[in-house]
């Protein structure tokens, strides 16, 4: 166990060794948060509510799935493909560890840095800039923390599997920019679930992406209340051991046909 | 466990995708593609004593990585069997590899945007060295590779030279009785390539450390390996010791003489008449040099009656290289005798 916690140490000094990425990350994502702040208070003009949500719960809906995303994003199924391309797999394979184990640490390092270094401060910085209803109640910070762990395991299995597909097709940015696109926008960070039509609801139902995003920022924002948060973190924790097994599949899988590039 | 590596009947097939010429030829390929495969290691046995130091050397393409890259558990073979430090690569990956160190020379295993001390520690760790173990065969390797004012530095920053050091000191850290060592002078100075030979045949000498070697640097064989095993098109072609191959292949001399006046070629062929000296001019009339059989008599004669019969300025005798040798061995393909 060690070893991983070191992993995350390791990526934590990586992300200080580009601070630039750093800042440039601080600015990208207060223009989005202003973006869609000003975005939504146009759409809401005067309305008290929609879709059950006022105007103060939508805009620290967006506030909170922004950073929230801070959190459980990382482009490590990037790495992983750029890894299987040049070959570098075939050196982390001498090593005596999980290579997956590996890099969700690498991506949990990754998320822990930014959220202390980027989330909080940037949320503070957005407290004071708009006007947000952030009542911060213990028990609902409490399932917002449990909810965001989980929605950093989901999308990381998610991105685990993108990244293996280049064992298989080679070339896989296609595939890779897809699933960017589909967290997006089915995960409930552009668009609360809520607001889609009733039979895409349904749908997304049977889809493990409205765990990501929207499931922690409905919480954080009290959009969902009592029984509701425990049935929403159950659907959390049911996708995150069923996804487990595509990956293991997958993997073995890998290992059989692993042919080295350049090798 | 005298054996450190035992390799039976090893195959390695690819399947290699070829494609077909013009647009017309591409959209065929999008329903079937031709492709034939490609034996990369042909049926090859060999076995590696604890402690052996062995060059395995072979053209671009001949299935050196290949093997290596079975070796270490990476690549799963096709058939054959493979025992390394008594178990089987891939079966036992984890604690396999522990028992193995590897560098490749063209990839770098430390951490691209970190210093190299966080890169040792992060090894440290994932191979659970004790900090006392660490600290006295580390803080040799150290020592011996002069790379102590590296730590600090990230690794872009390290010359080639430089990285090459730290990636070996990486891949000892945990002190294997295994080494394999993929091209790992490809590109250094003189000075660099020196102070790694001497370092590995002293972890050699004092761990009995197993150590296989793939270059294309004879002057590495030279220096390191009294075995090597040849590979040419994915089999084995010579497998024994460096000085038996030099004595089959390097069986001429070749002897410069500077005369003091020029000397015509009658008059040095009456010198040994029913011998197989071969003269042959250089660049001015005064310089020949002789192509003879390696043998003391022949070479002692010859000299003897060159230098009763003529005045010379300078000799010189050289030896066929191991490079010219087995630069010959690839143009024919094949060790006779």
């Amino acid at each position: 166990m060690d070893k991983y916690i070191e992993m995350i140490r390791i990526r934590f000094l990586m992300m200080l060794a580009y601070r630039s990425n750093y800042y440039s990350g601080i600015i990208i994502y207060t223009i989005n948060i202003a973006a869609y702040y000003f975005l939504w208070t146009a759409i809401y003009s005067g309305k008290e509510s929609i879709q059950g949500l006022s105007v103060a719960q939508m805009t620290t809906y967006v506030a909170v799935a922004w950073m929230a995303r801070a959190f459980y994003f990382n482009n490590i199924d990037r790495e992983i493909a750029a890894e299987i391309k040049e070959g570098r797999v075939a050196v982390e394979l001498i090593r005596p560890y999980s290579y997956l184990g590996m890099k969700v640490m690498q991506g949990l390092g990754e998320g822990v840095f930014r959220f202390f270094f980027f989330s909080i401060p940037g949320m503070i910085l957005v407290v004071l800039l708009f006007s947000l209803s952030i009542k911060l109640n213990l028990y609902t910070l409490l399932y917002f923390f449990i909810s965001l762990l989980f929605s950093f395991i989901i999308n990381t299995q998610i991105n685990l599997m993108t990244g293996m597909m280049t064992f298989f097709l080679f070339n896989n940015d296609g595939i890779m920019y897809a699933k960017r696109v589909t967290i997006d926008l089915f995960s409930g960070l552009l668009l609360p679930i809520s607001f889609y039509p009733v039979w895409a609801q349904e749908i997304m139902t049977f889809f493990p992406f409205q765990a990501i995003s929207y499931i922690p920022s409905m919480i954080f924002t009290e959009g969902m209340q009592g029984i509701e948060i425990w049935n929403a973190i159950l659907f959390q924790a049911v996708w995150s051991v069923v996804l487990f097994i595509p990956i293991v599949i997958m993997w073995n899988m890998a290992k059989k046909r692993l042919v080295v590039q350049g090798g | 466990m005298s054996n450190a590596i035992e390799v039976k009947d090893l195959r390695k097939e690819f399947v290699a995708y070829s494609s077909r010429p013009g647009l017309k030829g591409a959209f065929r390929d999008l329903f079937n593609r031709n492709y034939k495969v490609i034996r990369a290691v042909n049926d090859i046995s060999f076995t590696v004593k604890q402690g052996e130091m062995i060059g395995y050397i072979g053209e671009n393409g001949a299935g050196k990585s290949t093997t290596i890259k079975m070796l270490t558990g990476i690549l799963t073979p096709t058939s054959g069997r493979i025992m390394v430090n008594g178990m089987n690569p891939h079966k036992e990956r984890e604690k396999f590899v522990r028992s193995i160190g590897v560098v490749f020379g063209q990839r770098s295993q430390l951490w691209w945007d970190i210093a190299v001390q966080e890169s040792f520690r992060l090894l440290k760790k994932v191979y659970g060295v004790s900090d006392e173990q660490y600290d006295t065969h580390m803080g040799h390797i150290i020592e011996t590779l002069d790379i102590g004012p590296l730590l600090d530095k990230p690794v872009r920053k390290l010359s080639l030279g430089q990285r090459m050091r730290c990636e070996l000191a990486a891949a000892l850290l945990h002190n294997p009785p295994l080494l394999f060592l993929d091209e790992p002078t490809i590109g250094l100075d003189v000075l660099v390539k020196l102070k790694i030979r001497d370092f590995l045949k002293e972890i050699n000498a004092k761990y009995n450390t197993t150590i296989l070697l793939t270059t294309h640097d004879i002057s590495d064989i030279e220096a390191l390996c009294e075995r090597v095993v040849m590979l040419d098109e994915g089999k084995i072609i010579y497998d024994g010791s460096l000085e038996k191959l030099r004595a089959q292949w390097g069986d001429e001399k070749e002897i410069q003489f500077q005369f003091s006046s020029p000397v015509s070629y009658q008059q040095l062929a009456v010198l040994l008449p029913d011998s197989d000296v071969n003269w042959t001019q250089g660049n001015s009339p005064n310089v020949w040099m002789a192509r003879i059989p390696n043998e003391e008599i022949v070479l002692s004669m010859l000299i003897a009656k060159v230098v009763q019969t003529f005045r010379i300025q300078d000799m010189k005798v050289n030896e066929v290289s191991t490079e010219e040798i087995i630069r010959n061995i690839y143009e024919e393909g094949v060790v006779h005798g």
